[in-house]
């Protein structure tokens, strides 16, 4: 394999020089899935920046009442944090669902937000990929898809993201933080991966070099009543098929706000507006979550070998809304006891 | 868990039926225990595989300049200057060289990720870098790797068994059956995925060869590589001390061969490991399967009726049938009784033996076939089973060795409480998940084949056995050491087991369920030839006094039967329908496998078995796509196996099966365990839902698209 250079950073300023302007050069967080791609020839990166030891890995209150994350607080550290478990649960659980203990160990929010897609053209560097060499086609629009999109995509690139943690900060409208070596910079999470388009090698709007400092929750009293579920084909250490992260504020039946968000079923985490608008000011009831659910799965674009997804993700959706209804209802009894 | 058994009779004291912990145990736990990717060398030089990137076709060109310049490069071997090899021949199992043994020999790409290329270099990733650089040029034709019953290349072959086996009128005795079935199951491609990857170190000493290598039997490998290389034996020597898993993909292949070749043209030790990626396409696999099954009975669920076919794959460059349909020759009997194994040539890479060759894949579909005759002959499926034991075996006519299914069932259902079994499909919900049980029957072989051994009683007092046995991870080396510790009345810890070097003689490799049996035997009768002669009482040399002992003669006189573990399994199993989730609760598999040497070891080989089971039958799957010919997601994050959480409470336990006639009475169990094991999961999974699930693995998708059947009036 390609030789590599390898330093690492004490503090932001000096990973983003380390970095340069070098196109080839990449920073390393946890490593658990740049070092997988390194060994399947995936990326040959000229130099690693290790970012493992910047002072970025608290987790603290903001003043408004939201939280700010840091970059390299591992995924272990983050669905652990009591704050996190209390303000946004479905966050602790997102990141609970995802890779193994040991990985979780590892892996880093800011990493995390970069894994790649797991489709298996793009791992194998004798396929055609139009994500990893663009240009060269998309061998999964008629190949193997089992697992791929059905909104968002393009002819180009029917990949997904395959983070868990990310679904959960789409919802939760998080807000990612960077340092460039013009400055540090703010993109909101729903606006952070690019759409598809003709150009799907270009994943996210940070700037080159750019190193992602950290992830800022804002205030949301209705995620503390949030649920992450997830389905995989196994139990346990898959990506997901299809999952759901999920927050009601239901006052006397009617629901006042909805955040609603899928994963595995787009190129990013789909954060799903139109399900959002059928909820907002609608009954809390059964026929709501289901139109709610077919409101967004109304874009849905499936190919022949996919198309499990939209029946899944409709039920999904349904089951996870009617668990945050019962867990209303619930808390209020407790709460008139 | 217990490791209580029920036998009738204390056995003897000694140690064999006794737990032992594994006597390298500490060393594999420490990582001192050294594996064959491991083993240092000095001047060790690397080789890099690379593989072909079309499916069928010619190689027109491989420039090698651009890697040859690269630092550390030492030599790039391919078809335009590699050594011949001689492939013509039949190895120790009665079969022809794995086509990847003829290796650079000819310039035609039978299937995708076929070795074309091997380059060298003073490091590992030296090579890879090297490998990657290299420009190699085909000839490209069109590729045929569709898979499908309907093919019309398909034949019938001969491999382990007769290809087809056929007595009485089938339409006849379907037409006056009460009950019939007649259903297609499919089966899909799998790898076996050994931890340890494939790894061969080879060097000259002194004018002999020597490989260190990963590998299932010693001597089979080194006989190979001595008929490959025209060379006497006696000039080789293969040392496997060390296996991470095997399954039946570790025998000679492409990596051995490059290794010699390589190290021969450079005059110092060679190394080359597969990848987990270059696995998929080297190493062998499970040919998917389609099986149909016709199955017809009297009202009371005597089989009048079986027919059994299963198609399998094929390469173009060499012939292995996946004998699915045999299992039912030894299971059950019927007026007319039909069975056939039919291949198809495809331009893929050749599958081979895999965990219950046969018996894994066959008895799920005819498993599954006899649960919905209990289902359409309202009879409950132990109680089918056992109706229709054959009181001798159903195609050779010969006697049963012993056949022990009966208490298996008995004693399975009396623990997993299938007395309280409502028998009506998807009635059973608790929350979102719809229960179901469901059981099968399994078998498979007890075969024995010559072994040799040798017991050495030392000055100290201790005893030394040597037999080019394979601990795969087993248990072997600990089984042998009890074993050889009985006949020669000692304790264990005054005998020290060798296993893994060709140098020890002629034997079984850890294969077909026959290793311990194999081995056992020729340990056992050298270590009690051993014995004798000490009793006469003379003092020990130096050397020690040695005995040597050659099962041929003895495995011959073994009178012919029919000689087979017997199993049952039952199984519990969760679903939710809206969104696909299949969770096994809970599994229970009770075996007669004759005598159980070591209760740890064996209750770990046989969970193992339906733990592979709970994978085949709801994760294991090698995808293909048709365009490329090559796999997609070959690695282990896309070839999914079960997890820790996919295996909640799995128990193996056995029944008494003595057999006082065997001269071992020890069968083989690395394989009953998963056989039958997908078929009592798919046969719950029915009972849950109410939808028979007939192809594996039983995904999400299918399980979503399935639904739920209605529940009976």
């Amino acid at each position: 394999m390609k030789e590599f250079g390898y330093r690492r950073a004490s503090d932001v300023a000096g990973a983003v020089a380390l970095l340069g302007a070098d196109p080839d050069a990449r920073f390393l967080g946890g490593g658990t899935n740049l070092v997988d791609l390194m060994k399947a020839g995936v990326e040959r990166p000229s130099h690693l920046v290790d970012v493992r030891e910047l002072p970025l890995d608290d987790i603290e209150p903001t003043p408004d009442g939201g939280l700010r994350i840091g970059a390299t607080v591992t995924n272990s550290e983050l669905a652990a944090h009591p704050e996190v478990r209390r303000r946004y649960p479905a966050l602790a659980q997102a990141v609970l669902a995802g890779a193994s203990g040991q990985l979780r160990n590892m892996a880093t929010v800011g990493g995390n937000l970069l894994q790649r897609t797991r489709c298996g053209y793009f791992t194998d560097v004798s396929q055609p990929c139009n994500k990893r060499a663009p240009g060269t086609g998309c061998p999964a629009v008629e190949g193997v898809h089992h697992n791929h999109a059905i909104l968002g995509a393009s002819d180009h690139c029917v990949a997904v993201h395959p983070s868990d943690m990310g679904v959960a900060l789409s919802a939760f409208d998080a807000v990612v933080s960077y340092e460039t070596a013009d400055g540090p910079g703010d993109v909101a999470l729903n606006d952070f991966y690019l759409p598809v388009g003709d150009t799907p090698h270009r994943e996210t709007a940070l700037p080159d070099g750019a190193l992602i400092t950290g992830v800022t929750l804002p205030p949301a009293p209705a995620a503390a009543r949030s649920r992450y579920r997830k389905v995989r084909e196994r139990a346990s250490y898959a990506f997901a098929i299809g999952s759901v992260a999920a927050a009601l504020d239901i006052r006397d039946g009617m629901v006042r706000e909805a955040r609603v968000a899928l994963g595995a079923v787009a190129s990013r985490p789909w954060r799903a507006r139109a399900a959002e608008r059928v909820l907002t000011g609608a009954p809390a009831d059964a026929a709501v979550f289901a139109a709610a659910a077919d409101a967004e799965l109304a874009a849905a674009r499936p190919l022949p070998d996919n198309a499990y997804k939209v029946t899944l993700m409709r039920n999904l959706v349904v089951a996870v809304l009617t668990e945050l209804a019962e867990d209303g209802t619930r808390s209020a009894e407790e709460a008139a006891r | 868990m217990s490791t209580a058994t029920t036998r009738a009779t204390p056995a003897p004291a000694g140690s064999v039926g006794t737990a032992r912990t594994r006597v390298e145990g500490r060393d594999k736990v420490t990582g001192a225990a050294r594996y064959a990717g491991e083993v240092p060398f000095a001047d060790l030089a690397h080789g890099w595989l690379v593989l072909s990137t079309v499916a069928r076709g010619r190689i027109l060109s491989i420039d090698s300049g651009a890697a040859l310049a690269l630092p550390g490069v030492l030599t790039v071997l391919h078809h335009g200057n590699a050594p011949r090899v001689d492939v013509d021949f039949v190895g120790l199992l009665g079969t022809r060289p794995d086509p990847t043994c003829a290796l650079f020999q000819h310039d035609r790409v039978p299937h995708m990720g076929w070795p074309v290329a091997l380059v060298v270099a003073e490091t590992s990733e030296q090579a890879r870098e090297a490998a990657e650089t290299l420009v190699v040029q085909y000839e490209k034709e069109d590729h045929d790797v569709a898979f499908s019953a309907a093919h019309p290349d398909a034949y019938a072959m001969d491999g382990v068994m007769p290809a087809v086996t056929g007595k009485g009128d089938l339409d006849a005795e379907i037409a006056a059956s009460a009950t019939v079935v007649d259903a297609e199951y499919t089966t899909p491609e799998e790898h076996h995925n050994p931890m340890e990857p494939h790894a061969a170190t080879a060097r000259w000493d002194d004018g002999r060869l020597e490989v260190v290598d990963s590998n299932q039997g010693a001597g089979w490998v080194q006989g190979e590589l001595a008929k490959l290389f025209q060379m006497d034996p006696s000039a080789v020597r293969v040392r496997s001390e060390h296996v991470g898993g095997g399954f039946g993909s570790k025998g000679v292949r492409a990596h051995q061969v490059a290794a010699v070749m390589a190290a021969t043209a450079l005059q110092r030790p060679v190394r080359v490991v597969l990848t987990r990626r270059q696995m998929f396409t080297l190493i062998g696999y499970r040919s998917p399967t389609v099986q149909q099954v016709r199955l017809g009975a009297d009202a009371d669920g005597r089989l009048r009726a079986l027919e059994h076919r299963s198609l399998s794959v094929t390469s173009t460059v060499h012939e292995f049938v996946e004998p699915a349909a045999g299992v039912a020759r030894a299971m059950y009997d019927a007026d007319a009784h039909h069975t056939a194994n039919r291949v198809v040539r495809l331009d893929v890479p050749t599958p081979t033996w895999m965990r219950a060759p046969g018996e894994a894949p066959g008895s799920f579909a005819l498993e599954s076939a006899l649960d919905e005759l209990a289902e359409g002959c309202g009879i409950d499926p132990v109680e089918l089973r056992l109706r229709n034991e054959p009181d001798r075996g159903p195609v050779s006519g010969l006697p049963f060795a012993s056949h022990n299914l009966r208490a298996c069932f008995q004693e399975g259902a009396r623990r997993f409480g299938w007395a309280e079994r409502d028998p009506r499909p998807g009635l059973r919900r608790e929350g979102r998940w719809l229960l179901g049980t469901g059981t099968a029957a399994a078998s498979f072989p007890a075969g024995a084949a010559p072994s040799t051994a040798v017991a050495t009683a030392e000055p100290d007092g201790s005893f030394t056995v040597r037999i080019a046995a394979a601990d795969i991870g087993t248990g072997a080396r600990t089984a042998l050491t009890q074993v050889a510790a009985d006949a020669l009345a000692v304790p264990p810890d005054r005998v020290r087991v060798r296993i893994g070097d060709s140098d020890f003689g002629p034997a079984m490799i850890a294969g077909g369920s026959m290793g311990t049996r194999s081995w056992a035997w020729a340990v056992t009768a050298a270590a009690e030839e051993l014995r004798e002669r000490l009793a006469l009482g003379s003092d020990i040399p130096a050397e020690g006094i040695t005995v040597r002992s050659d099962t041929s003669a003895a495995v011959g006189a073994l009178a012919r039967k029919e000689r087979h573990a017997y199993g049952a399994q039952f199984a519990e199993v969760a679903v939710d329908v809206t969104t696909g989730e299949v969770r096994v609760r809970r599994m229970l598999g009770v075996f007669a496998a004759g005598r159980i040497v070591n209760p740890l070891t064996a209750r770990s080989q046989l969970t193992g078995g339906m733990i592979w089971g709970i994978s085949m039958a709801l994760h294991e799957e090698s995808v293909r796509d048709p365009a490329t010919g090559g796999h997609v997601g070959a690695d282990l994050a896309g070839y999914h196996v079960a997890t820790h959480a996919d295996v909640p409470l799995v128990e193996a336990d056995w029944v008494d099966d003595p057999d006082p006639d065997d001269p071992v009475g020890i069968k083989g169990i690395g394989e009953i365990g998963i056989v039958g094991a997908a078929a009592a999961i798919a046969n719950a999974v029915w009972h849950a839902t109410g939808v028979r699930h007939r192809h594996l693995p039983i995904r999400p998708d299918r399980v979503l698209a399935a639904g739920t059947g209605a529940p009976r009036a």
